[in-house]
This record gives structure tokens, C-alpha cells and sequence, in this order.
């Protein structure tokens, strides 16, 4: 008959949680977070079209993350929720991917610890700023442990092959097509050192935070504008500036003609007026 | 954060599943920051800025909504350029009536709640969705309602299902009710639901119903003291929204002077307007 260990030292628990939770992260695929001149893009290779793996947080954040769908989509609507609270409560410029990063340590944190089952994510945390060198990157583990990137972040199962890439391909300032064309190339790469797979754009999702728009500056990419932008004889190097011109939900750029006024701006009610951005209505 | 049992952990109406309204988020994890959660002593009643008349307008493919700049106090003027006609989100605008302290913030909380909705959902609100989401919020107001701090919004927008604007009128009890054509709440409403009558045709431009909802709110600055017209000397001129399938659009400042100085200039000797 075996006997039941009575004592179990915190340093194997905790061992064990953190290799339980890598187990997980690591089976998912990769997300890629990099910066290019006008902001910063998000790709994920993530067939689906309705669950995603990058979603908009606030007005310059958004939040990217592998592992557990439920449980990072239980992180993300708290997010929203923190966010939302904040930014009524003070106001929409005291919303700062500093804050939510501690936030999610916070969570992530106390469920390793004390939950039965750590949480099986990791998550990057980012803001847009006026310039590049004010971009912040912010990547969190399961453990609840933070991280300060710059310029590049590769999260999941290839995630260190991808890394890797990363640090000998990404510049600062590339154009929006040559960062999404370095990140897929890298997302396509079989870590294990077999053949590499073509992704084409519908295997993908492709986000991005973009510094030059008023308010909220989060735009998915999608259709014939990925298409463009990741094929290499066409010109298209950089997402338009004005939103598709068909009337409905704007958070995916396709690509249409250019035709939508500028309009829009709830609670700063005049997006033209200089100085009235970011205040209240 | 918490002590006792979850010391250390998140409140849980931060990780319910579930709800996609802000509104009920707040009310579980920070009732105190919910305008209708406040108590005013029994029987007390106090005095706080009033916003007085909007009027809005159907045109083809849209709607406008315009209001005046007067917030009263009694027979003071409190503020002579407030601004009570809002974007709610993309389609949609929002304009007061009423105590206008607890108006705006209700505006405030409404322009969270829609977008709020739409991240956590990652689709739009329905245009009845959102009109009836601003009717709870209305209701759940009652209570200071019945002691003097009344809020009676108007609400429009472009309904993407139908290709038309819609407007809604609310009561005090949080009654909401679908208006044909135009309508106008406010102290002055009376006498611009009038001018609205026999100025409103269907079929007009967006242009043109901007004229008829300046003109409407003529009419209600000229015979409601609480209603403040147009301000030549200091430049001020109402807040003109239109809502089409290109979104919310406030009307530019240069583009209003023009209009309402066309509006003065038909007056100029024939102050009923009559044409």
C-alpha cells in the first residue's frame, strides 16, 4: 500500500503549478506584438473570426493573449470592466496600460497562488503614445510576473524561435507591411526545425494601435487590406487613416474607399477642434 | 480591495460572467458612483441649473437634433453656452433637459455604457437597445425626479437596419416612446413643437431641416425666458447634431452663423416668421 506525502515543500508546489501552467501555454499557437512607425501591430495566427485572441481595452490599449480561451477572455472583460470604471470615475486620460498591467498581476497573482489551478495564459498589455519612444509594452505570466518590453514581444508555443527572429529582423520605424510580413514570416516557422508554413490571411488575425487617430485608436485588419498589405508586389504599406465608408461597427479595416467624414467622437463631440481632445462633453 | 474572506482578491463583479452593461457592473461593485443611487434628505428641495429646449427633426436618411446654449437658476442665467446635445456613440445623440448637473453625468454614464457594450460584445447596440437602456437609466431617476431634480432627455438616431432616423421622447418615469417626423422637449418645447408643425415637410435634405430646427428653437427662445437665442454679439449658437449613415456630425460653428443669420434676416420686420 502507498502511502499519501503529508508535506509537500512550497518550492515543489509552486514548481509544479509553473510547470503545469507552461504545459498549456506552450500546446496553443503564437501571438507576435511589435511596434512600426505609426503604432503598434498585433498577430496571431488564429483561424476564428469570432473568438478572438487581440481585443481593444480602451482608447490607446489593447490586450493580446494565448493559452485558455475562457480564461484570458475572463481577464479581457475584466479589463474592460477596470478601464471603463476608471476612466468614468476620473478621467479618460488617467486610463494608463501601466495600471491595467498591475491590475492583471494582481489577478494573476493571487489565482496562483490560491486557486486550485493556475491560470493557463499569458498576456501582453499595450499603449499607443504620441511618439515611439513612449509605446508600452507590458507582458504578463501565469504567475503574475510583469514584464517592461521594448519594440517586440513573441508570446506561446514557438514563442522563443520566434523571439529570436524578432531580435535579428525588427528595426525601429519599419512600415506597417514589412512588420506584419517579419511577424508571419516568423509565426510560419516550425520550431521543431521542419519546413515552414505559408500563412495566408485568412489564418490570421491582425490588429492594430494606430498613434495618428483621435480617441480610440484600435482597428482590426481584415480582407483585401490584409491581403494587400501582406502581399509583396502590391504597394499598400501602411492601414488608411479614415474608417470604411459602409455604414455599421468601424473596429475592422477592409480596405474601402476612403469616403467617411470624420466623425464620431463621443465626449469630445468635436473631433476638429484642437484642445477639446480628451476632455469631456 | 476587500478584507475578510477574498482579502487580496479581485471583487468578484469584476470576473462575473455574463453581464455586458456597465451600468449593472457599477451598481455592483461601486454603487456610490451611480447618479440614481444618491439620497436627498425628505422633503427638501433645492435649486441647481436647469437646461431648457431641444428640438429634434427627421429628415431623409437621418435625423438632426439641436439645443439651445441657457442653463437658468431660477431667474438667473447659470450658463449662457452649455452644451446639451451629445454623441451618445457612432449613430446615435443624446440631448437634456433638466436639472443639468445629473443630465450630464447620466449622458456621461450613458456614452460608457454603449461603448462598453460594443468592446465587450465586439458588435453594436441595437437603436431600440439603446434607446431602451436609456429608459432604465431614466427610470432608476425617479426618486430625485419626485423631489425637484427631474431629467428629460431626447433621444435620436440612424437605425443601420432600416435606413432611417428614429426619434425617442422619455417621461420622468422612464416611459420611452417612438416620435414621428420631430419633437422637442424643454420649457420651450411647447412653442417649438408649434414652429416645428408648419415649418417640417418630409422628403427635405439635411440642410434644410438644420434651418427648420434653428428656427424652431427661434421661436422657443422668443417666448420662453429660459431659452436663450442666438447670440450675435458673443458668437454663440446652438449645438446642431446630424445623424445619417455617415455617423454623428456636429454642424461647425461658421456653417450655424450662416444659417442663423439667414433665419434673423427673414425675421428682420416680420418677427412670427410667417411666410
Amino acid at each position: 500500500m502507498t502511502s499519501m506525502p503529508f508535506y509537500v515543500s512550497p518550492e515543489q508546489l509552486m514548481k509544479d503549478r509553473a510547470d503545469y501552467a507552461r504545459k498549456g501555454i506552450a500546446r496553443g499557437r503564437s501571438v507576435v506584438v511589435l511596434g512600426y512607425d505609426k503604432g503598434i501591430a498585433f498577430v496571431a495566427e488564429n483561424p476564428s473570426r469570432a473568438l478572438h485572441k487581440v481585443s481593444e481595452i480602451y482608447d490607446r490599449i489593447a490586450f493580446a493573449a494565448v493559452g485558455k480561451y475562457n480564461e484570458f477572455e475572463n481577464l479581457r472583460v475584466a479589463g474592460v470592466r477596470y478601464s471603463d470604471l476608471r476612466g468614468y470615475s476620473y478621467d479618460r486620460t488617467d486610463v494608463t496600460a501601466r495600471g491595467l498591467a498591475n491590475f492583471y498581476a494582481q489577478i494573476l497573482g493571487t489565482v496562483f497562488t490560491q486557486e486550485s489551478k493556475p491560470y493557463e495564459v499569458e498576456i501582453v498589455v499595450a499603449e499607443v503614445g504620441d511618439d515611439a519612444e513612449d509605446d508600452q509594452v507590458y507582458r504578463l505570466t501565469y504567475d503574475g510576473s510583469v514584464a517592461d518590453e521594448r519594440g517586440f514581444v513573441a508570446m506561446g508555443g514557438a514563442a522563443e524561435t520566434v523571439e529570436t527572429g524578432l531580435k535579428k529582423g525588427w528595426t525601429p520605424g519599419m512600415s506597417l507591411a514589412d512588420a506584419l510580413a517579419l511577424a508571419v514570416g516568423l509565426l510560419g516557422q516550425d520550431p521543431a526545425g521542419g519546413a515552414a508554413r505559408e500563412l495566408t490571411a485568412a489564418q490570421l488575425e491582425v490588429a492594430v494601435l494606430d498613434r495618428e487617430r483621435p480617441r480610440r485608436t484600435f482597428r482590426r485588419i481584415g480582407g483585401s487590406l490584409l491581403d494587400a498589405l501582406l502581399s509583396k508586389d502590391d504597394p499598400t504599406r501602411d492601414a488608411p487613416s479614415t474608417d470604411d465608408p459602409t455604414p455599421g461597427p468601424h473596429d475592422t479595416l477592409t480596405g474601402g474607399a476612403p469616403a467617411r467624414d470624420d466623425s464620431t467622437n463621443p465626449e469630445t463631440q468635436r473631433p476638429d477642434d484642437p484642445g477639446t481632445e480628451g476632455s469631456d462633453g | 480591495m476587500t478584507t475578510g474572506p477574498d482579502a487580496g482578491r479581485l471583487p468578484a463583479a469584476y470576473l462575473s460572467a455574463g453581464s455586458s452593461s456597465f451600468t449593472e457592473f457599477v451598481g455592483a461593485h461601486a454603487p456610490h458612483l451611480l447618479p440614481s443611487r444618491r439620497v436627498l434628505p425628505p422633503g427638501s428641495t433645492l435649486e441647481a441649473p436647469h437646461g431648457t429646449t431641444i428640438v429634434t427633426a427627421a429628415f431623409e436618411g437621418g435625423v438632426v437634433m439641436a439645443g439651445d446654449r441657457r442653463a437658468t437658476m431660477g431667474n438667473i442665467i447659470a450658463n449662457r453656452d452649455m452644451e446639451k446635445v451629445f454623441a451618445a456613440d457612432e449613430y446615435s445623440a443624446v440631448g437634456i433637459a433638466g436639472t443639468a448637473g445629473i443630465a450630464i453625468e447620466l449622458v456621461k454614464l450613458f456614452q460608457v455604457e454603449l461603448e462598453h457594450y460594443e468592446k465587450i460584445e465586439g458588435t453594436l447596440l441595437s437603436l431600440e437597445g439603446k434607446a431602451n437602456r436609456l429608459a432604465s437609466m431614466i427610470r432608476a431617476n425617479l426618486a430625485m425626479a419626485m423631489q425637484g431634480l427631474a431629467v428629460v432627455p431626447i433621444f435620436a438616431g440612424y437605425d443601420l437596419d432600416r435606413d432611417a432616423g428614429r426619434i425617442f421622447s422619455y417621461d420622468v418615469t422612464g416611459g420611452c416612446y417612438e416620435e414621428h417626423d420631430h419633437h422637442s422637449v424643454g420649457s420651450g418645447s411647447l412653442f417649438a413643437r408649434g414652429a416645428l408643425k408648419k415649418l417640417w415637410r418630409p422628403g427635405r435634405s439635411s440642410d434644410e431641416t438644420v434651418s427648420v430646427a434653428v428656427e424652431a428653437l427661434y421661436d422657443a427662445a422668443d417666448d420662453d425666458s429660459a431659452t436663450g437665442g442666438p447670440d450675435v454679439g458673443r458668437r454663440i449658437w446652438p449645438t446642431v447634431a446630424v445623424v445619417d449613415n455617415a455617423g454623428v456630425r456636429f454642424v461647425p460653428d461658421d456653417e450655424l452663423r450662416g444659417v442663423v443669420e439667414a433665419v434673423l434676416a427673414r425675421r428682420d420686420g416680420n418677427p412670427g416668421g410667417a411666410r
